[in-house]
């Protein structure tokens, strides 16, 4: 008997309760260990849909299964890694990245620190694993961030924008690590972005959505293989295929006259 | 240590200035040492009765003291009652409001007349005085958590009672440091309020408040400001402390602590 898909989205719906729909009948299908980023304008519920799945939102209709699990009931299984870097400022770096085995509860200290030693060396932070947060740049933190996310061994890992307070190189720099994390780990991934570069670098698939209401406009296989490197940013398939998503991502785009919002 | 001494110079001149001028327009204007005694009838009076000065000093003391402790604990506890939904809160927070409008020095009778004179009363003075920015200040900051921070515990299955002792309880420590403040300074003007009416008369019972009163009726006028300026030291004396234990808890980790140390 084949397996069922690891994540299933059968029209899963959301509606505020004024009345608005944000997502409107997103059915999607996701194996083990793809990384699937969610791409469009402002408004078009890729959050909402990243909140959904971590079951830190209702749906109004469908259903989302998770390993056969409801969200809720998945959350074991999943971390979220937020915007901002959301460390706990009273808490070392160490501690920050031991907080979610420390609330799980079922770990002792060693092995706590046994982990949080590996996964600050991984992401090379070991030297300031007795700083503060406020003592860190956006960056450092930010991969604490994936640090602790990472440390419960999470097989989905849904990440909404992690890098967009970041600049440029800064962001590369950490999409290069992701990768090279995910070589160590196959999770799956959710990733909400802005940066049309980023998803093309480290997708397997990307799903443009469009807004009012929120529905996957495109779906766009990225065929790179893996293991991919900073090389890939220069190679002439990844910037047609970044071109062609770009496409995709403006005719999704409400049109309007940005010299005169309202008249298109 | 030098920049220390440098700072430290510019309030002394400017105390240096004062007790100056004071001292001599007590002397060019000749006025009666009851009106205004000059900084030296001050010194020879907490030299001469530094005996009953410190006695009193250790009531007022206590009896603040035990005031603002109590207020601690009460504080926190409504707050944490508070913090648990904003029902609660519509419901009883204007109530608490009054603890701050209604003037003290109204309620310090009533307190007097339901529970007699002496130490107690004076205690509750001040705890009722210091209550308010305890409770307002650690409600706002156990209620003000980023959301997000609340969904990364949630995502954690993380139960209620670990979300206030990992998270919320260590979020609104700055929080209620900033009501340890103001409270530690009107804790004494508490207990020194509270004694003007409800103090003990029995001899050697009486704090700064209740002396403050006797040397005003005595017209001992030096004796009098001896206690106003050990009153005032008392409540500096609080502040330091508190201000001392904010320093130790937070700065490591929060911004107010970190802009005290690059000054």
């Amino acid at each position: 008997m084949p397996q069922p898909p690891f994540i299933i989205l059968d029209s899963v719906t959301k509606r505020w309760s004024n009345g608005a729909t944000v997502l409107d009948g997103i059915s999607l299908q996701a194996e083990r260990g793809e990384f699937i980023s969610l791409i469009g304008p402002s408004g078009c519920g890729k959050s909402t849909l990243l909140r959904l799945l971590a079951g830190l939102s209702g749906l109004s209709s469908g259903s989302v299964r998770l390993d056969g699990m409801l969200p809720e009931s998945a959350r074991e299984i999943m971390s979220f890694i937020f915007q901002d870097a959301t460390l706990l400022p009273w808490r070392t770096v160490r501690s920050n990245v031991e907080l979610g085995l420390e609330l799980e509860g079922k770990s002792t200290e060693a092995q706590r620190r046994k982990t949080s030693t590996a996964l600050l060396e991984l992401v090379g932070l070991s030297d300031v694993a007795d700083l503060h947060p406020r003592q860190l740049s956006g960056g450092m933190r930010m991969r604490v961030s994936i640090a602790r996310a990472l440390a419960t061994q999470p097989k989905i890992l849904l990440m909404d924008e992690p890098f967009g307070a970041l600049d440029e190189m800064t962001r590369d720099f950490l999409n290069e690590e992701v990768l090279r994390l995910r070589e160590n780990d196959q999770f799956t991934t959710f990733f909400v972005t802005h940066s049309v570069a980023e998803a093309v670098f480290l997708s397997t698939r990307i799903l443009v959505l469009r807004a009012k209401p929120g529905q996957i406009a495109r779906e766009i296989p990225v065929p790179f293989p893996f293991p991919r490197t900073a090389d890939l940013r220069s190679a002439p398939e990844y910037l047609r295929l970044v071109g062609e998503v770009s496409a995709a991502l403006r005719a999704v785009q409400v049109p309007s006259n940005p010299l005169n919002p309202g008249h298109p | 240590m030098k920049k220390f001494l440098i700072q430290a110079a510019w309030p002394l001149a400017v105390f240096v200035v004062v007790v100056t001028a004071w001292d001599l327009s007590c002397r060019w204007f000749t006025i009666p040492a009851y009106v205004l005694p000059p900084p030296s009838a001050v010194v020879r009076a907490v030299v001469e009765r530094h005996q009953t000065l410190w006695n009193a000093f250790c009531i007022t003391a206590l009896e603040a003291g035990g005031g603002y402790l109590l207020s601690i604990l009460g504080g926190v506890i409504i707050a944490l009652f508070f913090a648990q939904s904003p029902l609660i809160r519509r419901s009883f927070y204007p109530y608490t409001i009054l603890l701050q409008t209604v003037p003290i020095v109204a309620i310090a009778p009533l307190i007097l007349m339901w529970f007699g004179s002496g130490l107690r009363s004076v205690m509750l003075v001040a705890f009722v005085i210091c209550l308010f920015p305890i409770i307002a200040n650690t409600t706002q900051g156990l209620i003000s958590v980023p959301r997000n921070l609340i969904d990364l515990f949630v995502m954690s299955n993380a139960s209620r009672s670990r979300q206030l002792l990992k998270l919320r309880l260590p979020h609104a420590l700055p929080h209620l440091f900033v009501g340890l403040r103001i409270s530690a300074g009107i804790s004494v003007i508490g207990a020194v309020t509270g004694e003007l009416f409800a103090s003990s008369n029995a001899v050697g019972e009486g704090g700064l408040g209740y002396s403050i009163t006797y040397a005003n009726s005595q017209l001992q006028t030096d004796y009098l400001f001896a206690l106003v300026l050990t009153a005032s030291l008392l409540g500096f004396l609080f502040f330091f402390t508190v201000t001392t234990l904010e320093w130790l808890c937070l700065r490591k980790w929060h911004e107010s602590a970190m802009k005290t140390d690059a000054d």
